[in-house]
């Protein structure tokens, strides 16, 4: 903390005010809200209502298909995280080495990140639609029966291909940071003790660079449980048969056209819940790097 | 030294082409489709390289919209996403510069508490709480206005804790300097602090321009009006048709069209980027 | 700065906002494409003929995408003034008392001329109460049917003229036509559920749900768990594994496997008609949907699909009377047999009807005669009137994550089926809760 500070007794809180008032607005009271309409039953017009209790919570813990979601989600997150951790650990310890031109190979690498998640799965799907995409084609061709429409396996290859490749850019940025960090004279007396490139990357840069693996992995399924929703949207819509539903769709679809508000927000407040503790980790995380 | 073979130098090359080819794939893919006519995507027969009705696609994109899918041409969507992308980023750095400097620079009570009421919404996505968001934004009469669409967008912690941390290590000496010059915190704000933000707002405004392009859901839900729309949920709206078939040449163009902007800031302003980047996440 | 920006924002709030003179009414649909433009021009017509409305329409995604803004717009106190939604979207929008207003009370309260009697009683009885007072306007209404591709007919040695008309004889050609250049698809169909499942039932006088398929009561109880639907499902599981049948999703995205040739025989809605003609480069017909010849009094009718227009609540009188005239506009005679022919929907009035079918019209263009040749084909049933289930969107998503199941082979025909009954019914008995009270 600032040991010189101000003394006024309402300019902090008129600086405060547009901040606090748009996350009491739009996010404590929505929040509010979620878990108030949690414990109803409501029509889609919202023209009768129950109070139901804990129903709605009691129904989701006994759905199989809620587990099957999560189990999804983790499943999703994981192999999104992998993916696109490697590959970019790969190119980054690459561009990482005293290469000509290795300015141009960062520009062309990191644009990716400013494509929007519904642009990627738009992309994405225009590729692999069974009937036109061109990979699709050259799948069918190479005598892969690829079909997203009923292979669950084959829709969560495609999520995960789009959500992956739009994290790669991310990732590269970070562990390129983190590569530039590790001091040269760590490394060189490493070579002079004669250890090879591969065994230096593994005992030496490996090891060093975990605190940046760590925050990415935490960043990178946050981005997968989040971030995502555009992706799935639009290419699969959760499906076939849920195979690529995550919980933040989950939540999303079951709302939708009222069908089921409270089972919907149910599902927000664990949500929720579990996004705050995420909050509380992170800002361990964060507080730790502040202060060293 | 290091070694470095010549041998050495070319795998190193040779994987980030590969890593390169795989990142522009999709977008070349996207790019051979807005070249070509319709018929020939959607019977699945398009070449690998693209067509020949590349001004043709573009032009009806940008100036008179599909055949149906929305009757707004992309042009006005493109104004659309700049206003709320500018909109939230501007909003963004603008609040929570001021809600930084008053959780650093002063003492009050329920100082904590303002800090933790801002900070547990540093991940909240707005899709978790989407249905209540909406009503919300309805029973304030913000549909279909560029308030409605940016406002819930420009809440978020993450701005806030960047001020903070960069205050934070901002000396105190500058503080008592300006103090015994006789300054308030106004003056304090205006002419010192603000000008040293000046490169931190710079990154952020470039993330949090990309952030507010591409949002998706929260444009969904609360535009309702062909006007209103923004190029992202346009391009989706262009996908799903009733007995119709997507004119898929128009998809890519536009989907093209809605990479350009926020991928030409990344690229162009790539130093302020990577530091945006790199110190809202840390 | 803040200053700037609040002012800026107020600025565009300010703009988007501005009076107007004209009654506005606001109509959300989810045409594309040519149909789309019919729906322009229809707005652009009424405009154009008086001063005091001024119909906007604006087109809100999907059907369900429609839908759910329409919803989500009446909860927030701002829905458009019509809505367009589709079949399935149906009873959901019938139990909303209060939050739409019925067609017929429309008509009546706006003084406008109005009988029930004029239109088709295959389509507006699927919008209308048992005592026949019509609750939604229909639109635009189809029906299934069997498209074809006649070139890839004869390759395979097949007479196009005289398509299949059972379901055995469809997987017979299909197999043919898998042989003869169409390795991924000898047969396919959109809106996998309305096809297997709602149609089926209807086609073959088979009961989908009690209570005349929920059109008696919300207390309704699926029953599409029947020996025909699964041997359908398990011949259509066993035609997928070397893809004599291959899946093409549960919306309408697959149809262009048709119109690019890929897939020869494909059954879908009747209002794909615009699109075949505009992108198929083969010679094309259609026919009626197949059945199965073993079931007694097979095939009975079909059941409409589609979609019907909406009255929302709580509006002001002189928007009502807005939509009175607009809807008279839309129910004239010339202005019925104009959209039947250029959408290629059915016409929703008798007299719409008899006078296409009297210009001879169908003769040049029988495809245009198929759905409703199916429609009319015997005197509806219990089973044959049509569908009224609550969360009926939910139900066929259910459905279809079930039959897809089935068709990945990861449950037996039956399996599915049950389980997409059991699942079903499970949702009825939430909506009957939120409802009846």
């Amino acid at each position: 903390m600032k040991r010189s500070v101000f003394t006024h007794r309402l300019l902090p809180y008129a600086l405060l005010g547009p901040q606090i008032a748009i996350t009491i607005i739009f996010f404590y009271w929505p929040a509010i809200q979620a878990v108030w309409q949690s414990f109803l039953l409501q029509d889609a017009f919202g023209l009768s209502t129950m109070f139901v209790g804990l129903e709605n919570y009691a129904t989701l813990i006994g759905q199989p298909e809620y587990y099957h979601t999560l189990v999804n989600t983790l499943i999703f997150s994981a192999l999104v995280a992998i993916i696109s951790l490697s590959l970019a650990l790969l190119l980054a310890v690459q561009a990482d080495k005293p290469l000509r031109a290795g300015g141009v190979y960062r520009t062309l690498l990191i644009w990716p990140y400013a494509v929007a998640p519904a642009v990627a799965g738009v992309l994405w799907a225009f590729m692999f639609q069974p009937s036109l995409g061109l990979l699709a084609r050259g799948l069918r061709e190479m005598g892969i029966d690829w079909n997203p429409l009923l292979d669950g396996n084959h829709a969560m290859t495609m999520v995960v291909a789009a959500a992956a490749w739009k994290q790669i850019s991310y990732n590269f940025l970070f562990f390129l940071a983190g590569l530039a960090a590790i001091p040269r004279s760590v490394l060189e007396a490493a070579a002079i003790d004669g250890a090879s490139p591969t065994r230096r990357f593994w005992t030496i840069v490996f090891p060093l660079l975990s605190p940046t693996t760590f925050f990415l992995i935490v960043v990178n399924i946050v981005y997968a449980f989040f971030d995502t929703f555009g992706i799935i949207d639009a290419m699969t819509a959760g499906g076939p048969a849920k195979a690529t539903e995550t919980l933040v769709y989950k939540v999303y679809f079951d709302g939708r056209l009222g069908g089921d508000l409270g089972g919907s927000a149910a599902q927000s407040v664990i949500l929720m819940v579990m996004v705050i503790g995420l909050t509380a980790i992170q800002f361990r995380y964060v507080e730790r790097k502040v202060t060293y | 030294m290091v070694e470095q073979h010549r041998f050495g130098n070319v795998l190193p090359h040779l994987i980030l082409w590969i890593g390169i080819l795989i990142v522009a794939f999709p977008v070349y893919v996207a790019f051979v489709g807005s070249t070509h006519e319709p018929t020939i995507i959607s019977n699945g027969q398009m070449p690998p390289w693209p067509g020949a009705h590349m001004i043709e696609n573009y032009y009806r994109t940008i100036f008179v919209g599909t055949s149906g899918t929305t009757r707004e041409p992309v042009g006005t969507m493109l104004i659309n996403s700049f206003i709320m992308a500018m909109v939230i980023a501007c909003g963004k750095i603008a609040i929570s510069i001021l809600s930084a400097y008053a959780i650093v620079y002063f003492r009050f009570p329920l100082q904590m508490t303002a800090f933790w009421v801002i900070f547990i919404t540093l991940m909240l996505p707005v899709e978790v709480r989407i249905y209540p968001t909406y009503k919300i934004a309805a029973d304030l009469n913000l549909l279909d206005t560029y308030a409605g669409l940016t406002l819930p967008l420009v809440a978020s912690a993450t701005a806030t804790l960047l001020f903070r941390q960069f205050f934070m290590t901002v000396p105190d000496e500058l503080v008592e300097a300006s103090r015994i010059d006789g300054a308030g915190p106004f003056r304090f704000f205006k002419d010192t602090l603000l000008p040293l933000s000046r490169t931190n707002m710079a990154a952020l405004f470039v993330i949090l321009f990309i952030y507010g392009w591409n949002q998706y859901l929260w444009p969904l839900l609360i535009t309702t009006r062909d006007e209103m729309q923004t190029i992202v949920i346009g391009i989706k709206k262009m996908i799903v048709t009733a007995d119709a078939i997507t004119e898929w040449q128009l998809v890519m163009a536009t989907a093209m069209l809605a990479m350009l902007p926020p991928v030409a800031v990344v690229v162009l302003m790539q130093k302020l980027f990577v530091r945006g980047l790199v110190e809202t996440e840390k | 700065m803040i200053a700037r920006n609040i002012a800026a924002a107020a600025v565009l709030v300010a703009a988007t906002t501005s009076a107007h003179a004209q009654v506005e009414i606001q109509w959300w649909h989810a045409m594309t494409g040519g149909n789309n433009q019919v729906i322009v021009r229809l707005a652009d017509e009424f405009n154009g003929l008086q001063k005091e409305y001024k119909i906007v329409p604006t087109y809100k995604g999907s059907y369900p995408d429609t839908m759910n803004a329409g919803i989500a717009a009446f909860r927030a106190g701002n829905a458009p003034h019509i809505l367009q939604v589709f079949e399935v979207g149906t009873a959901t929008m019938m139990a909303a008392t209060g939050a739409v207003k019925p067609v017929h009370v429309l008509m009546r309260e706006a003084g406008e001329k109005f009988d029930p009697q004029a239109y088709v009683s295959a389509v507006a009885g699927y919008y209308s109460t048992s005592k026949g007072e019509m609750l939604s306007l229909p639109f635009n209404s189809s029906s299934t049917v069997m498209w074809i591709n006649k070139d890839a007919f004869r390759k395979a040695g097949l007479n196009p003229d005289v398509p299949p008309k059972t379901w055995p004889e469809v997987f017979e050609a299909a197999k043919k036509l898998k042989a003869s250049g169409h390795p991924n698809c000898g047969f396919s169909n959109a809106w996998v559920t309305w096809v297997n499942v709602e149609q089926l039932a209807a086609w073959h006088n088979i009961s989908l749900s009690t209570k005349a398929n929920g059109l008696d009561g919300f207390d309704t109880v699926l029953q599409f768990n029947s020996p025909t639907h699964v041997k359908h499902l398990e011949t259509l599981i066993a035609l997928q594994k070397d893809k004599t049948y291959d899946y093409s999703g549960r919306t309408n995205t697959g149809e262009g496997r048709f119109t690019s040739g890929e897939c020869p025989i494909f059954l879908t809605s009747s209002g794909f008609f615009g699109n075949v003609r505009a992108n198929a480069k083969f010679e094309w017909r259609n026919a009626p949907m197949p059945y199965y010849d073993d079931v007694a009094g097979a095939p009975q009718n079909s059941i409409i699909g589609g979609a019907s227009l909406w009255v929302m609540g709580g509006k002001k009188p002189e928007e009502y009377k807005g939509v009175a005239k607009f809807f008279a506009f839309l129910s004239e005679t010339d202005r019925q047999v104009a959209i039947h022919k250029s959408s290629g929907y059915l016409p929703i009035t008798k007299a719409a009807y008899q006078k296409t079918k009297e210009s001879g019209y169908y003769k040049e263009n029988p495809h245009l005669e198929t759905p409703l040749l199916e429609l009319t084909n015997k005197e509806p049933t219990e089973n044959s009137r049509g569908l009224r289930l609550g969360n009926m969107v939910q139900l066929r998503d259910v459905w279809a994550e079930e039959i897809e199941a089935a068709l990945a082979g990861k449950k037996s025909a039956k399996a599915a089926l049950d389980a997409a009954v059991a699942r079903g019914n499970t949702m009825l008995r939430q909506f009957e809760r939120t409802v009846t009270r």
